[in-house]
């Protein structure tokens, strides 16, 4: 009831944020009920959570295609999500209230808010195919126009075609996926999917859609072109929310696919969709560290997540596929628990650059810096969220990773030699891109929010207003909440995991309360608890001995730099000095970068020029090529473009003479 | 009880004789050289002298400059007081596995990075970014490491790991010693050891480490030297509980066996330190760029020694 009042109230806020026009408090107003609704839903999806797993109440209402319902039910899976999507959607809403003001045209962003929120969330409780796929492109297209908003870009309306071109692709999978799973007899619902058994190929062909449909929206390498180009444009709050949640909503298309209406999914599948969240996750992670504009880095960030996420998700399949149900519900908490964390420190990361471009106007790394001062509140916010990125204990972002490296650990125990052997190659990529996601956040957080300012927008940068401090300093405490009780966030999932895996199972089981435990008390266990509770302590000590055995005088004195004292600040490392040797270790073959030094001859006064090249395989190999061959077709139909009337009839004539061949031939068997 | 007793014991211990091991490795370096060096008890006096000094922190730090030290040192010790040393007997020992440890070592490598970039000079930029590029092949073949040597045990617990070795449920495995090795080498590439990084420069060509903490005076620069000579016996301990982990006390010994356990890792330390010192006498520097070679390398060799399990196991 009350998750249907919230909905109801969006789909009306959404016409309030036409009426609201040019009064910003109207547009305040709208961000402020959003904010409302958003934790309507929240409060929603955790009381289903907190209840028994089972099936949620289902409610039909006599709306959508004639001769059919609309479904919709709300199962422990969906409530997750809801969770998921609304904490940070409350978040942004929150934001949006001060942030409103410094767009440059709020009116084009506030009628499309509330339509994004409620196809995200409509998403999760559809129960039949049309219901879901409505929901679907709702999402998509009102997620479309939000980056669409500052439309006298150039740059933003190219990302957005992409964009749409992406989505149509997507929902063309999804909607054929579909239809495989409906069968003959166009059983939509998704308890008839769940139902129907799948023949080999059209088993075969609906895990390929789902992966492309879902893949494409979630950002897998290589449909995952979209992603940096449209995330950046969209204002930040959107950007957030596109990011960190509706790349979640896709994999909750995944999930519910492969998982609950596919529902007996062959182990080799797990093994592809391992390789490719591994491929996924260095692919983007490489991607984030070259870039220097902080949005697009962050966009890349969330391509190396969704992998993080996919391998968690593959190894579910292989485990599940292979009868090893406990371990099979290990990976997916696994999983869950990264897509939980992510949507916190993503949306935190997203929320805090819109805080940079506020107060600064700029969001080329080159031009940050010392913002750690200057805004102190994001400054911190933005610290935890990078330690949380990077996958450092004591927070959330540590627990979900040691949990995939624990379930990763099992994986050769498997009887497949692809797995015995690949297995260990995903770890490699997925150590690797923990590593290499620590350096790009050290290298985000150190050369926007330390260091001297490297522009003078960056030097006079101000304070954001309150809303955007405070939700910024929300998100932060949930990153250290979901870090410090690991096991009360694992009992919530292991409820989601139960229906879909068939076991019951708790990661706690063996040591209780504060001890993460996976597969026994002897096989490796971890408490951020007790680990914090010592930590701090032992920190504590460092101090108290610091103190007792010296002094405690400090001297504030210009920076020794090597005896270097000459104030220039753009003698700092930058972004792309940063990332020089990862680039020339990492880059160099696998995105051709390369540097190029233009250096004049004495006397001359141009500026010496160190030029950066980084070449992306995937738009080079794989869009390029396909939008040459759309352009080749499109010239081959642009022929029939200009024919004449007596031709254009026998056209028509000749198409009817066919199909009565064939349905001539096909009855005649 | 006694886990408790003996976890204190561990944690004084590691940060009590780190000094002695790394004034040991220096001693013995300057002997090699021809050199008489300093006593192997200079680097307790160094440490208390930093920390007699006043701090000097330039005008552009931000708090994470003067948070960093204490962080870094917080997160070696802490890591170091989960790695058994002399029992396995340890209350924290549940608390963290070798993932956590890996992790825990960054959480220090997180911090110094920053606090080099902090203060907005050309030198802590560049050694933040080369320490990075360097932890982001060595973290992986570390993990690699803890691979092989879960699959072997079943376990990722060091504790446990040492209790299935001790209990001689492993004969000669390759694979181990594929493990040894990349285990090395991480730790010469963590520890900022020749031919990684040299300790003693401060040479802007060779320096990473020392980039980073260039602006440190006082007692902050006390920490982080001193967080570098826990990790360093950390690095001993591991590498001489998980592959020599003979003499180690286990669960339910007495106070003798204990004391075995100590002189056992003293033992140890004392050799694995010579044998470091006569190593980065006898090899020279690398180039930066050639680091990627050495601990690309690493994470091969942690790789193949996972592989080789299996391959083993056909034959």
């Amino acid at each position: 009831m009350l998750i249907a009042a919230a909905l109801s109230a969006l789909l009306a806020l959404a016409v309030l944020g036409v009426l609201a026009g040019a009064e910003m408090w109207r547009h305040r107003l709208v961000y402020f009920c959003c904010m409302i609704a958003s934790l309507a839903l929240l409060a929603g999806g955790i009381k289903h959570l907190g209840q028994t797993p089972g099936t949620g109440p289902a409610i039909v209402l006599p709306i959508g295609l004639p001769w059919m319902a609309a479904h919709f039910r709300l199962d422990n899976l969906s409530a997750l999500f809801m969770v998921v999507v609304n904490l940070a959607s409350a978040a942004a809403s929150a934001y949006g209230i001060g942030y409103c003001s410094h767009l440059p045209e709020p009116k084009r962003v506030t009628p499309f808010y509330p339509l994004f929120l409620f196809g995200m969330n409509a998403v999760l409780i559809a129960d039949d195919a049309f219901m879901f796929l409505v929901a679907w492109e709702f999402m998509s297209l009102s997620s479309w126009l939000l980056v669409l908003a500052d439309h006298k870009n150039a740059e933003n309306r190219q990302a957005a075609f992409v964009y749409l071109v992406m989505a149509c692709f997507g929902t063309f999978c999804l909607l054929t996926c579909f239809g495989l799973m409906a069968g003959g007899e166009g059983a939509y619902s998704f308890p008839a999917m769940r139902a129907a058994k799948l023949d080999g190929v059209s088993g075969f062909l609906v895990v390929l859609l789902a992966l492309l449909g879902a893949g494409s929206k979630a950002g897998l390498v290589p449909l995952h072109a979209w992603l940096p180009l449209a995330h950046p444009a969209a204002p930040s709050h959107v950007s957030a929310l596109m990011s960190g949640v509706m790349t979640k909503v896709a994999l909750y298309g995944l999930i519910r696919i492969l998982f609950d209406l596919h529902g007996e999914v062959p182990w080799h599948w797990g093994a592809v969709l391992m390789v490719v969240g591994g491929v996924t996750a260095v692919l983007g992670v490489l991607y984030a560290i070259v870039q220097d504009d902080l949005k697009k880095l962050l966009a890349y960030s969330t391509v190396e997540n969704i992998g993080v996420v996919v391998i968690g998700l593959g190894l579910a399949i292989a485990f599940k596929g292979s009868g090893e149900k406990t371990l099979a519900a290990l990976a997916l908490v696994a999983g869950l628990y990264h897509i939980v964390n992510h949507s916190i420190f993503k949306t935190l990361w997203f929320l805090s650059a819109g805080a940079v471009i506020t107060a600064t106007g700029e969001r080329d790394l080159g031009k940050l810096g010392g913002l750690a001062k200057r805004m102190p509140w994001n400054g911190v916010a933005a610290l935890v969220g990078a330690i949380a990125i990077s996958a450092l204990p004591p927070l959330n972002g540590f627990v979900s990773e040691w949990l995939i490296f624990q379930s990763l650990f099992k994986g050769p125990s498997l009887p497949h030699w692809a797995m015995k052997f690949g297995v260990p190659v995903v770890g490699a990529m997925l150590a690797l891109a923990a590593a290499l996601a620590a350096a790009c956040f050290v290298r985000a957080y150190g050369i926007a929010f330390l260091g001297r300012p490297r522009s003078k927008a960056a030097a006079e940068a101000h304070q954001v207003p309150a809303s955007m401090r405070l939700t910024v300093a929300f998100l932060a405490v949930m990153c250290v909440v979901l870090g410090a009780i690991p096991v009360t966030i694992t009992d919530a999932l292991s409820h989601v995991v139960t229906p879909l895996t068939g076991v019951q199972f708790a990661v706690s089981a063996d040591l209780g309360w504060p001890w993460l435990s996976p597969v026994s008390s002897t096989r490796g266990s971890y408490s951020g608890t007790v680990l914090v509770m010592t930590g701090v302590a032992l920190c504590a000590v460092t101090l108290m001995l610091a103190r007792l055995l010296g002094t405690s005088r400090i001297r504030r004195a210009d920076a020794w730099d090597c005896g270097h004292r000459e104030d220039i600040p753009e003698s700092q490392y930058t972004g792309q000095s940063f990332s020089q040797p990862l680039r020339r270790v990492f880059c160099a073959s696998i995105f051709a970068a390369k540097e190029s030094v233009d250096m004049p001859d004495p006397g001359d006064n141009r500026p010496a020029e160190l030029k950066v090249r980084v070449i992306d395989p995937i738009w080079v190999g794989l869009y390029a090529g396909i939008g040459r061959v759309v352009d080749f077709i499109a010239d081959l139909v642009n022929r029939i473009q200009y024919l004449t009337v007596r031709r254009y009839l026998l056209m028509m004539f000749a198409t009817l003479v066919m199909m009565l061949l064939v349905v001539a031939v096909r009855q005649s068997q | 009880m006694s886990a408790v007793l003996w976890q204190v014991l561990q944690i004084v211990l590691v940060i009590g004789i780190s000094p002695l091991i790394t004034g040991w490795v220096r001693l013995v370096k300057s002997r090699l050289n021809g050199r008489i060096g300093a006593s192997p008890f200079q680097p307790y006096r160094d440490v208390y002298r930093l920390l007699q000094k006043e701090a000097v922190v330039a005008h552009s730090a931000s708090w994470v400059f003067r948070a960093a030290p204490y962080v870094t040192f917080g997160s070696v010790w802490l890591a170091a007081s989960i790695v058994p040393a002399f029992t396995t007997n340890l209350f924290l020992a549940q608390a963290a596995d070798l993932i956590a440890l890996v992790a825990l070592l960054g959480v220090a490598r997180f911090w110094t990075a920053l606090a080099g970039m902090d203060i907005g000079t050309s030198f802590g930029g560049l050694g933040a970014s080369r320490e990075m590029m360097i932890a982001s092949l060595a973290e992986p073949a570390m993990l690699m490491v803890t691979f092989s040597l879960s699959l072997i045990s079943g376990t990722t617990a060091p504790a446990q790991i040492i209790a299935f070795i001790l209990s001689g449920g492993v004969g000669i495995e390759v694979s181990l010693g594929l493990a040894l090795a990349a285990l090395v080498m991480v730790a010469i590439a963590e520890n900022g050891r020749i031919p990684i990084d040299n300790p003693a420069t401060h040479l802007e060509l060779t320096m990473v480490h020392e980039a980073m903490v260039l602006e440190y005076s006082g007692r902050h620069l006390a920490l982080m030297e001193g967080a570098g000579m826990v990790r360093l016996t950390l690095f001993m301990a591991l590498i001489g509980g998980l592959f020599a982990p003979w003499g180690m006390a286990q669960p339910g010994d007495g106070a003798l066996a204990v004391l075995v356990g100590l002189g056992a890792f003293l033992a140890k330390c004392f050799i694995l330190a010579t044998a470091l010192g006569v190593f980065e006498t006898s090899i020279a520097k690398m180039r930066v760029f050639r680091y990627a070679d050495f601990l690309g390398g690493a994470l091969l060799l942690g790789l193949l020694a996972t592989i080789f399990l299996y391959v083993s196991e056909a034959v």
